[in-house]
């Protein structure tokens, strides 16, 4: 995956999970959490989302690098470049 | 502890909130228990198959938002429509009461076999890795969870919890409301009871193992309790809440009463996993009605538990003829008013499970107002055994005067409940 499919895979996790939410705005520098309601549990659920989807385990002290889009993008790049989008 | 005084015991009913198979409030489900519309239809589930079942359709949406939704439970939102819809008809002004003191209190027959059914099935989906079980599984199947809700939708910080009573847990949900409002635990109760059961496959196929699911061609008539032909259980899902209150509290602040809780009681078999015992269930009815001062003869309407079983409709009416048709019966025995009349909602919307005995104790309330019971449907050849004084079959029968309802609830492992109102 390019970091562009990555962030829309990252986006359809979202839409999911915050159904409420309007995403079209989001800024990929701003952490999630200031832009849309997401809790803890909420971020597990993008971890989970991507064990599922793509196999992909995240260690419990990398969650911090899921802090918003720019910095996902960043650090699944590497775990997603042989995913077939 | 806050101390109640006697004269603040009185307990009443201020308002309703319910979905039900055919109604999701209590005019629509009044109007359809009257024109004999039931809310059986055809249902599918994983691994059974096409069965039947009860599904509720109300709006989800009205008090949820999709996020929330997502995170809880089908009980949960059952739960919370129920509790919300039961404060605006209270007439309650949420903004200004003390939500410190408003207590929860749900029946349920059981919780957390839906939710853990579905993770079992995603995890099969992945070769049974527990690595992707979820993290909402036990908030989501925590005993407390349809109650707990609740209180998070509804900003309730008073006591709450859920009261496992198998099918007696809507009278037992009353009851310990109640009881809480007397100890002055809180000054308004939320109870009744809920299910989500319709969304696990397992009690399908348990009652099937059994011999004791319904199976009918035509989905509307499947539900037949007191009939010959009769098949067994058509599940149901539903939820019934009730705001209850102390009556000089609701006097006070001007309420519309449904009723008063004049009686109840709830004791056990102590016989059998899954037959009742008529001789339990006779002396539940007979507990609450020395509590409510009650002679047998004062009773005017009965809403029975009979669930389309021939056991169990058999032995709930060998208990009804101990207590009503036995004048030479124990403690001075029993003789009915010969104007009692004998209803079933079961035969409409199946067996609600855990939300079952709120549900059918708040389709007769309005028969205080309105002068009529409701029939039990379905019924094309009684029972020889089920023929008792005063069954209103098929059609609505009108009533000189509704002053008591006496409501029926009983469950697996006997457990008995009876809930008696009167009317204010």
């Amino acid at each position: 995956m390019t970091s562009a499919e990555i962030k829309k895979e990252i986006l359809d996790i979202l839409e999911a999970i915050a159904p409420d939410e309007n995403l079209t705005d989001l800024k990929d520098e701003v952490n999630f959490r200031d832009q849309i309601e997401l809790d803890s549990m909420d971020f597990l659920d993008i971890v989970m989302e991507l064990r599922k989807r793509h196999r992909i385990q995240i260690p419990e002290e990398d969650y911090e690098q899921l802090a918003s889009m720019k910095s996902t993008v960043i650090y699944l790049e590497p775990m997603m470049k042989d995913v077939v989008a | 502890m806050i101390r109640v005084p006697p004269s603040l015991q009185r307990i009443v009913i201020t308002g309703v909130g319910l979905t039900s198979p055919n109604g999701n409030n209590l005019a629509t489900y009044r109007e359809a228990l009257l024109s004999g519309t039931s809310g059986v239809d055809r249902y599918h589930i994983r691994y059974v198959g096409d069965t039947l079942a009860g599904e509720c359709n109300f709006d989800e949406l009205k008090y949820q938002r999709r996020r929330e939704l997502r995170r809880g439970t089908r009980a949960g939102s059952v739960g919370i429509y129920s509790a919300r819809e039961a404060v605006a008809d209270a007439g309650i002004d949420w903004d200004v009461i003390d939500r410190s003191r408003v207590g929860v209190y749900v029946g349920v027959t059981e919780h957390g076999n839906v939710e853990t059914e579905n993770e079992i099935y995603e995890i099969k989906g992945f070769d049974y890795d527990t690595s992707v079980w979820s993290h909402h599984h036990n908030p989501r199947t925590v005993a407390n969870n349809p109650a707990g809700e609740i209180t998070l939708n509804m900003g309730i910080t008073g006591p709450h919890y859920t009261l496992g009573a198998a099918c007696a847990a809507g009278n037992a949900g009353i009851i310990q409301g109640a009881q809480m409002l007397q100890l002055g635990e809180c000054d308004q109760a939320l109870a009744g009871g809920v299910s989500e059961s319709i969304r696990t496959f397992g009690i399908f196929a348990g009652f099937a193992s059994q011999g004791a699911l319904a199976a009918h061609q035509d989905p509307a008539a499947a539900s037949r309790p007191f009939d010959q032909d009769r098949s067994g259980i058509v599940v149901a899902e539903g939820g019934c809440l009730f705001v209850l209150e102390r009556y000089a509290d609701a006097a006070a602040r001007g309420a519309r009463i449904y009723g008063e809780l004049a009686g109840y009681a709830m004791n056990s078999d102590a016989s059998d996993f899954v037959l009742p015992n008529p001789d339990e269930q006779a002396r539940c009815m007979r507990m609450a009605l020395d509590r409510a001062g009650l002679g047998a003869d004062q009773i005017d309407l009965v809403s029975t538990h009979a669930t389309a079983t021939p056991s169990g409709d058999v032995q709930e009416c060998a208990a009804l003829r101990s207590v009503f048709f036995n004048p030479s019966g124990p403690a001075g025995g029993g003789s009915a008013n010969p104007e009692m009349l004998i209803n079933n909602t079961k035969s409409f919307i199946g067996h609600a499970m855990g939300a079952a005995g709120a549900l059918e104790l708040a389709g007769n309330l309005p028969s205080f107002d309105d002068g009529v019971c409701h029939p039990t449907i379905n019924v094309d050849r009684l029972d020889p055994q089920c023929d008792l004084p005063g069954l209103v079959l098929n059609e609505p029968r009108e009533v000189k005067s509704v002053r008591t309802i006496l409501n029926n609830s009983f469950g697996m492992l006997g457990i008995n409940s009876v809930v008696i109102i009167k009317k204010v």
